[in-house]
């Protein structure tokens, strides 16, 4: 599909926008660097989705709750227990892991508009579950991870998430590890096959692919990135609640995926960034700023429908994985 | 690999160079335009920033709306008498659409964007939470308006305040001396199933208990519920009192259905008036409560005993004597909570008149100055009444008023001591670093 010139093209481009981001660390202003580290998370998060929805063609309206699990995975644990940063992490995964693969396994008996149905009742259920729990998740008011709590010992020295410039690069290198795992499998000979499930997942069973097991893969993967987005969210940001498990964080990582290009690995950058501003700039200027939000979700549907990234791609750009 | 007939994939597009241009350069305009200004040393005489976290959209936008009008009121009032310490104050205000997460982009985008001085005005309670973080990371004093037991319970952090408004606990302590002496002695709760509704779970049973009482039953209604006939049945017969709070639209179904359960045979009613607030107490539906009691913070209508200070604030804020807008008698006001907005700022003023606070670099002393705070005395900057401010967990404690309607009305028959508000405190902020 692609040649080696080809495939040293996209990994140049990779690398140098994560030489890009590093840069910025040291010439954004104040706000603007603590607004990006912000949204390298969330935007982890969306590339989670995207491996989803994108390269599967499974559209999930439940994604909250792998977002969530890691953020409660992590926070809890920290919160209650009294956990290290890292284990606390680790938790979060594990949960992202443990909850992808039970949704996985009975979501995926389903597909097309009952899939999105199943996922969103199961996110429904997580987020119910957040706030029958109140007495440790302080449900929707949630808890806060106090500042010495989030601290990484690292022999003499500590490493302060709290710090601004620790936590935008930890936010960096985050992304840059879902960025290279999510660019090794959609070039691998996994990421060829769920590209071809999404294609016409008939015709990759006739070929002998086992189509059920691979769904399953992808569903843990993103499921895995998800929770670890959610978890670095709620180390480097400091709270957990269970707005996050709501479905209106399931929609978003939707409209960033769009917004940037589905099934591009740099779109989900670009529409979490994107929509960051739009909604920062407009709020300024009306209170409806989600009808401008809405206006600009039309226009998208109109005249870039592969999104930013997609529609580049489409144009000039055919080697953009 | 790009061809595919997923969602919203709706086939090749219409673009042409010149667009995707025009796209680019109005997005790097965007993009490039308003963080990257500028932005001069604050001067003596330059405005005192007060960074307004306001619920313009979501869940909160009717309390919202109150609340930036409670806060320009008192904020023109302020500028008029001189501003502080001889400078006017300028209130930006930024939308945190209720919800926690840009609330806490919010508080950042005031800290380093704006440079606000400090940081006002939240009421959600899970807004407050999820943006403390930020406004003790970024060391911005963070003065919230918001009633939770959140600041008070002492797992926030030092730079978040609520000097203007009491918290839940003592509200729901205060009150129930004379819901026992009054009303009855066994209570049935309900009471939403999610934070807010703990608060009153959590500290009501044990205060009632004190006074002899009991909590016979507590039905939590889960947030999603939008009918609640299958909950009136566990009220236990020989209830005294039905103490009730709920949040949300869902108020006028829960009594008009608790209307038709009961009929003309109901027990005591006692209510948290924050459901109702915004909303007219006339309107269809709301017969039922006629008789009933109700906690209100600062009273919705005007009261034959209404002092001096109280007449004047509520004619600087624009309510009537039914505590609707004095231009608009169908828009009801959140006269219980947004009194808060008024005297937290006369705190912030009367805390940076003593710390001789310049600017930015005297965020700590600020700080400090409030924490030493202890007495606001009754009158113009505080007409709900006086208060005592604890310092050392940022809470403020006050009077409560329990209400009667009557005749589509809503009469104050009681109003308690600071006193029965108070609490052993369960931290200490002042130990943290600044």
């Amino acid at each position: 599909m692609t040649g080696e010139g080809e495939a040293a093209r996209v990994y140049a481009l990779h690398v140098a926008v994560i030489a890009l981001l590093v840069a910025l660390n040291f010439v954004l202003p104040e706000y603007h660097h603590g607004v990006l580290a912000r949204v390298l998370v969330l935007a982890v998060f969306a590339m989670g989705y995207n491996l989803l929805f994108g390269y599967v063609g499974l559209l999930s309206l439940g994604h909250a709750m792998f977002f969530a699990a890691g953020l409660y995975g992590a926070g809890l644990p920290l919160y209650h227990l009294g956990w290290g940063v890292v284990p606390a992490f680790a938790g979060g995964i594990g949960a992202g892991f443990v909850v992808a693969l039970a949704v996985g396994l009975l979501a995926l008996r389903t597909s097309g508009v009952a899939f999105m149905i199943v996922t969103m009742m199961f996110a429904q259920v997580f987020y119910l579950t957040t706030l029958y729990f109140g007495e440790w998740t302080r449900g929707d008011e949630g808890l806060v991870l106090q500042q010495q709590a989030r601290r990484i010992t690292l022999g003499s020295g500590t490493l302060d998430l709290t710090n601004p410039v620790t936590r935008y690069l930890t936010a960096v290198a985050l992304f840059a590890a879902a960025l290279f795992a999510t660019l090794a499998i959609v070039r691998s000979r996994h990421g060829r096959v769920l590209v071809a499930i999404r294609e016409n997942e008939e015709r990759t069973r006739m070929l002998g692919y086992d189509t059920f097991a691979n769904k399953l893969t992808a569903v843990v993967i993103s499921g895995i990135i998800c929770a670890a987005a959610g978890a670095a969210y709620a180390l480097l940001f400091g709270y957990v609640g269970s707005t996050f498990a709501s479905v209106q964080y399931s929609i978003l990582p939707l409209l960033w995926v769009l917004l940037g290009g589905a099934a591009t690995t740099l779109g989900p950058l670009i529409g979490t960034l994107f929509m960051y501003y739009v909604i920062d700039i407009t709020s300024g200027f009306t209170s409806a700023y989600m009808l401008v939000v809405g206006a600009m979700l039309i226009l998208l549907v109109l005249w870039f429908r592969k999104g930013i990234l997609g529609t580049l791609r489409e144009r000039w750009l055919g080697w953009l994985p | 690999m790009t061809d595919s007939k997923r969602f919203f994939d709706l086939g090749k597009s219409g673009l042409t160079r010149r667009t995707a241009l025009k796209g680019l350069a109005a997005g790097a305009g965007l993009m490039a335009a308003p963080g990257f200004v500028r932005y001069s040393q604050a001067q003596s005489s330059a405005p005192i920033k007060i960074g307004f976290q306001a619920h313009r959209t979501g869940i909160g936008a009717a309390y919202g709306r109150w609340y930036e009008k409670t806060t320009n009121a008192a904020v023109k009032l302020i500028n008029d008498a001189g501003g502080i310490n001889g400078r006017p104050v300028e209130i930006i205000v930024e939308d945190d659409g209720t919800d926690p997460k840009r609330g806490a982009e919010v508080v950042g985008k005031f800290a380093s964007q704006h440079k606000t001085d400090i940081v006002f005005g939240t009421l959600f309670s899970h807004v407050v939470v999820g943006s403390a973080p930020t406004a003790g990371e970024l060391k911005i004093p963070y003065y919230v308006v918001s009633e939770g037991y959140h600041v008070a319970s002492g797992k926030l952090n030092r730079w978040v305040f609520q000097p203007g408004i009491t918290d839940v606990r003592s509200q729901v302590t205060s009150v129930a001396p004379w819901v026992a002496a009054n009303l009855g002695k066994k209570v049935t709760m309900i009471y939403p199933d999610y934070a807010f509704g703990y608060d009153h779970r959590d500290y009501f049973a044990p205060a009632i208990k004190a006074q002899g009482g009991e909590v016979v039953a507590q039905i939590p209604i889960p947030p999603t519920e939008s009918s609640f006939t299958k909950y009136l049945p566990q009220i236990p017969a020989d209830t005294e009192v039905l103490y009730h709070v709920m949040v949300g639209p869902g108020v006028l179904t829960f009594v008009k259905e608790l209307g038709e359960f009961y009929g003309s045979n109901k027990p005591q009613l006692f209510g948290f008036i924050d459901s109702l607030e915004a909303v007219d107490i006339n309107s269809p539906g709301l017969e039922f409560l006629d008789g009933s009691h109700f906690w209100e913070g600062s009273p919705r209508y005007a009261q034959a005993n209404d002092s001096e200070a109280m007449k004047a604030y509520r004619a600087a804020v624009g309510i009537d004597d039914n505590g609707a807008s004095t231009t608009d008698a169908k828009d009801v006001s959140t006269a219980a909570h947004m009194f808060g907005c008024w005297e937290t700022l006369y705190v912030i003023k009367k805390a940076m008149e003593d710390s001789g606070y310049k600017g930015p670099e005297d965020r700590a002393k600020l700080v400090e100055a409030t924490e030493a705070l202890t007495e606001f005395k009754d009158g113009p900057e505080h007409p709900q009444g006086d208060k005592t401010f604890n310092g050392k967990i940022h809470q403020v404690f006050g009077h409560q008023n329990i209400s009667k309607v009557e005749g589509g009305k809503l009469n104050v028959v009681h109003r308690t001591s600071i006193e029965d508000g108070m609490y052993e405190p369960e931290g200490d902020y002042t130990t943290q670093p600044l």
